[in-house]
C-alpha cells in the first residue's frame, strides 16, 4: 500500500512500450522512416496525454518526470519573466522537487512567499489573493499533497491569478489518473505530471504550458520539445506515458469512488481500532486512496519495519525524504509538534487493493502499534 | 527491420535484446521505488547499485562518482551549469571548442547570457583541437574547460588525454575539466583518473541501452550545483524517482561492454576496433569509387572513431541522398540527428573551414558492433545507384568550388 510513492506498470502500458524498445528504436529526430515511426508514436502520445487534461497537443511537453517538469516550471517562469517581478508565491507543503528551486532562486534575486495551510493542510485562496503583488510573476500550488492527500482548491486559486494577471502552475503529480483533471475548467497555465504514478513507466513525465506562456528552456541544445527540451526523446517510455494516461482517465470517476470506498473503511477502521491516532489531510477534500496518520509515541520507520515483515508495503510519508530522520515539512506546516509528526504513517490505495487487504491491514495494525508503545503510555 | 541496412548507429542504436529483457523485467515487476524504506525498495536499491558499478567500471571511475540522469544531453547541461553557479561567478571564464555537440553549445550561449565569458577555441581542417591553444587560453578566471572526446558528426577523437595533463599542470587553482564523451564511451577506452577528467558525460542509448538514460561522472572531491532539485535522489545531487527500467538496462548494456573486455582476444574491443576500421576503410574507399568529388571530413585515419564516417558530396543536397538511400533500405543521417530538422548547415563542418554548400552535401554513415561487411556492400551499392539516380539533378555549379 504505497501506490503514492509509484504504482505497478499495467501490462497493456508495457505491450505499447515493446516494439519500441525492441525494432522500432529509431530516434525520433531522424528524417528516415524508423525515425518517422518513432515521431509519429511520440506525436500520438503527446495527443493522448492532452486528450486526457483537456489540453491541445502542442501544449504538452515530455520530460524526464515530475520532477523536471516542476523544476522547468518554477525556473523557466521566474527567468523568463524576470523583468516583469521577482515574486513568487508558494505553499509550505510543496514537494521538494518546488520548494528547492524556489530556494534557488531566492538565492539569485528572487523573494518567496511561502503560504501556510491550515491544520487540514488546505491553502486559503484569499491567502494567495492577498500575497500577490505588483511584482509577483508566479504562483505554484500544488494539486494534491503527496504526503496527506488534501486536495487544495486550485479552480479558485487560478481564477484568483488569472484576474491579477499572474501565472500559475500546479504539480499535480498526485493528482492526475487520480481524479479528474482538466486544465481548461481549472484555468492552469502550467501543470506537471509523472507517468509512474499512473502505473507508466518511471523516467518519464510531462509539463503542460498552455499556449502563449512563456518560459524559458531548463535542458538545452538538440532541439527536440519544438525547442524548449533537449536531448533524444524516450520514446519506449513516452509512448508508455500516453498508454497510462489513457487508461487511467478512462472510467475514472467510477474507479475513484471504488478506491475512496476503500480508503473510508481503512480511516474509520483505524480511528475506531487504534487509541491515541490522528487523520492528517482534509477528511473530504482528499485523493481517493489516500490515508494518512500519527500514532503518537511510536516512531515511523519501526511501524514500517513490522508492517513490511507483516508484508504491507507503507511509507512514512514521501518516498524521497524516508530515510531522514527530520519530521517531514508538510506535518510541521499542519502544526503538529515534533514528536507526533516522527510517528507518521502512509497508506496510498489503489484499483488493485481489495477489501480483504485493508481487512488485513485492520487487523494487524493494532497489535502492532500497541507492542511499539512504550509501557504505560497512553 | 530485415533487409534494411542500418547506419545511424551514432544518433542511436538497437538496444541489446538482453537489454530489452532487463528492461521489461523491470517495468513489470521491479516496481518499487528505490528511495522507499520498505522491502521491494531495497532489492531494486541493490541493482541500481550494480549497474552504477558497470558504469564506473567502463569509466575507470569509483561508483560513487557515476550519478544517473536522463540522458546525456542532460548530463551535460549539468557539468556546464553545475560547474558555473558553483563557482557563482567568481570565475566567469569557460573554455571550449567550435565543434562540441548542441547540448553544450547552447548551455554555452545561456551562460553567456547570464555573465559567463566564454573563449570557443578552433580546429584544424581534420577537426582536432590544439592542447596549446586550449592551454593559451587558460586564465585564472576560468572555471570550466569542456573538450568533447569523439565528435558526433566526423568522428575526430579530440586530445583529450593531452588537454587533462595540460590542466593538471596548472595546480590547485586549475579549472575544472569536463569531456563529453557520449560518442566515444564503451567503445573506445576512458579512464578518467589517467585523463584528469573531473566531469564526463555518457549516454546509454548510443551503446544499445535504453533511450531517456544517461550518467554524469563527478570526481570525488569536486563539487557542483545540482541542475535537478527536489527529493535528494542520487546522493542529493539529482532529484527524481529514478529511472529504474532505464538505470537497469543502462548497466546491462555496460555488462556486455565490458565483457568484451575481459574475453579472448578474438572478441576483444581491439579486435573490434580492427573490425570497425576494416569496415570504414572499406567504406570510405567504396564511396571515393563511385564518386571521386566526394569529400571526407573528420580525418582520414588514425585518431578517428572507426565507426563514423563521414562524406560531403557536392553539388547534391545531403537530405536528397538520405531520401534516396532510404528508398534503397539503408538508413543513414545528414549529420547530427538533432540538428536535421533543420536545413541549416552544421556548425561542425564550417568549423572545419568548408563552405555552406559543402556542409549541405552531407552524410554521416555510422555503424555498430552488429554491422557486418555485406551490409557495407550493400551500402555501397546502394550509394552507387541512389547517385546515378540523382546525377540528372547534380548543380553543376557548386562543382569546383570546394
Amino acid at each position: 500500500m504505497d501506490n503514492a510513492a509509484t504504482t505497478s506498470l499495467k501490462p497493456e502500458v508495457l505491450e505499447a512500450m515493446m516494439p519500441y524498445l525492441t525494432g522500432k528504436y529509431g530516434n525520433a529526430s531522424t528524417l528516415y522512416l524508423e525515425g518517422r515511426e518513432a515521431r509519429e508514436a511520440v506525436e500520438q502520445a503527446r495527443e493522448r496525454t492532452a486528450r486526457a487534461l483537456g489540453a491541445q497537443p502542442e501544449e504538452i511537453y515530455f520530460t524526464s518526470g515530475g520532477t523536471e517538469a516542476d523544476n522547468w516550471a518554477i525556473k523557466g517562469v521566474a527567468f523568463a519573466r524576470r523583468e516583469k517581478g521577482n515574486h513568487i508565491i508558494t505553499s509550505q507543503i510543496e514537494h521538494h522537487a518546488v520548494l528547492q528551486p524556489c530556494e534557488y532562486l531566492e538565492k539569485h534575486g528572487f523573494h518567496v512567499t511561502y503560504l501556510p495551510v491550515d491544520s487540514d493542510g488546505l491553502v486559503d485562496p484569499g491567502d494567495v489573493s492577498r500575497a500577490i503583488e505588483q511584482n509577483t510573476v508566479l504562483v505554484s500550488i500544488m494539486f494534491a499533497n503527496n504526503e496527506i492527500g488534501t486536495i487544495e482548491p486550485v479552480a479558485e486559486i487560478a481564477r484568483i491569478c488569472r484576474e491579477k494577471g499572474v501565472l500559475f502552475h500546479t504539480d499535480a503529480v498526485q493528482a492526475v489518473g487520480h481524479v479528474p483533471v482538466d486544465v481548461e475548467k481549472l484555468g492552469v497555465d502550467l501543470l506537471s505530471l509523472s507517468a509512474h504514478k499512473f502505473h507508466g513507466p518511471k523516467g518519464i513525465g510531462a509539463l503542460y504550458v498552455r499556449k502563449g506562456v512563456r518560459l524559458d528552456p531548463f535542458i538545452h541544445g538538440g532541439g527536440q520539445e519544438r525547442n524548449r527540451r533537449a536531448g533524444t526523446e524516450n520514446v519506449a517510455g513516452i509512448v508508455g506515458l500516453g498508454a497510462a494516461i489513457e487508461l487511467a482517465t478512462s472510467s475514472l470517476e467510477e474507479r475513484a469512488a471504488r478506491i475512496a470506498a476503500l480508503r473510508d473503511k481503512l480511516i474509520d477502521g483505524v480511528l475506531e481500532r487504534v487509541p491515541d491516532v490522528k487523520l492528517n489531510g482534509h477528511r473530504i477534500m482528499r485523493l481517493p486512496g489516500n490515508a494518512h496518520f500519527c500514532f503518537r509515541f511510536i516512531e515511523g520507520e519501526s511501524l514500517l519495519l513490522n508492517l513490511d515483515v507483516k508484508g504491507v508495503s507503507a511509507s512514512s510519508g514521501s518516498a524521497c525524504t524516508s530515510g531522514s530522520l527530520e519530521p517531514s515539512h508538510v506535518l510541521l506546516a499542519l502544526g503538529l509538534p515534533h514528536e507526533m509528526a516522527q510517528g507518521s504513517l502512509r497508506l496510498t490505495l489503489d484499483e488493485e487493493n481489495t477489501g480483504e487487504e485493508v481487512d488485513y491491514v485492520l487487523d494487524i495494525l493494532p497489535d502492532i502499534v500497541k507492542k511499539l508503545r512504550p509501557a504505560g503510555s497512553g | 527491420m530485415s533487409g534494411i541496412v542500418y547506419l545511424d548507429n551514432s544518433s542511436t542504436t538497437k538496444p541489446f535484446p538482453e537489454v530489452v529483457t532487463v528492461v521489461a523485467e523491470a517495468l513489470e515487476s521491479g516496481y518499487g521505488n528505490p528511495s522507499s524504506l520498505h522491502r521491494l525498495g531495497e532489492d531494486v536499491s541493490k541493482k541500481l547499485e550494480s549497474a552504477r558499478k558497470n558504469v564506473a567500471s567502463l569509466l575507470g571511475a569509483a561508483p560513487d562518482e557515476v550519478f544517473f540522469t536522463s540522458g546525456g544531453t542532460e548530463a551535460n547541461n549539468w557539468a556546464l551549469f553545475g560547474t558555473y553557479r558553483f563557482f557563482g561567478g567568481k570565475r566567469p571564464h569557460i573554455v571550449t571548442t567550435a565543434v562540441e555537440h548542441p547540448s553544450v553549445m547552447e548551455t554555452v550561449s545561456v551562460l553567456k547570457r547570464e555573465g559567463a565569458l566564454v573563449t570557443v577555441v578552433g580546429v584544424d581542417r581534420s577537426g582536432f583541437v590544439s592542447p596549446e591553444e586550449i592551454k593559451a587560453h587558460i586564465r585564472d578566471d576560468t572555471a570550466l574547460v569542456s573538450v568533447m572526446y569523439v565528435q558526433n558528426e566526423i568522428g575526430t577523437i579530440e586530445p583529450v588525454k593531452e588537454i587533462g595533463a595540460i590542466i593538471a599542470e596548472l595546480g590547485p587553482r586549475r579549472p575544472r575539466f569536463h569531456v563529453d564523451a557520449v560518442q566515444g564511451f564503451a567503445r573506445l577506452p576512458i579512464d578518467v583518473k589517467e585523463w584528469n577528467v573531473d566531469l564526463l558525460s555518457v549516454s546509454a542509448h548510443k551503446i544499445h541501452g535504453p533511450k531517456g538514460v544517461g550518467a554524469l561522472y563527478i570526481r570525488k572531491g569536486v563539487e557542483i550545483r545540482p541542475l535537478v532539485y527536489g527529493g535528494g535522489q542520487e546522493g542529493g545531487m539529482r532529484s527524481g524517482t529514478e529511472n529504474v527500467p532505464g538505470i537497469l538496462g543502462f548497466g546491462k548494456a555496460c555488462e556486455i561492454w565490458l565483457s568484451d573486455r575481459t574475453a579472448t582476444v578474438a572478441e576483444s574491443v581491439d579486435s573490434l576496433m580492427e573490425r570497425f576500421r576494416k569496415l570504414r576503410r572499406k567504406l570510405v574507399d567504396g564511396v571515393r569509387e563511385i564518386f571521386p568529388d566526394a569529400v571526407l571530413h573528420g580525418p582520414e585515419d588514425g585518431n578517428v572513431a572507426p565507426y563514423i564516417v563521414h562524406f560531403a558530396f557536392p553539388g547534391f543536397r545531403g537530405e536528397t541522398i538520405l531520401h534516396a538511400l532510404e528508398a534503397r533500405g539503408v538508413f543513414v543521417s545528414t549529420g547530427s540527428a538533432c540538428s536535421s530538422h533543420h536545413p541549416k548547415p552544421s556548425p561542425v563542418i564550417l568549423a572545419l573551414g568548408r563552405s555552406e554548400d559543402e556542409a549541405l552535401s552531407s552524410i554521416r554513415f555510422s555503424m555498430s558492433r552488429f554491422t557486418t561487411e555485406r551490409e557495407i556492400d550493400r551500402a555501397i551499392e546502394a550509394l552507387a545507384d541512389a547517385l546515378r539516380e540523382l546525377l540528372p539533378w547534380r548543380q553543376s555549379s557548386e562543382r569546383g568550388r570546394r
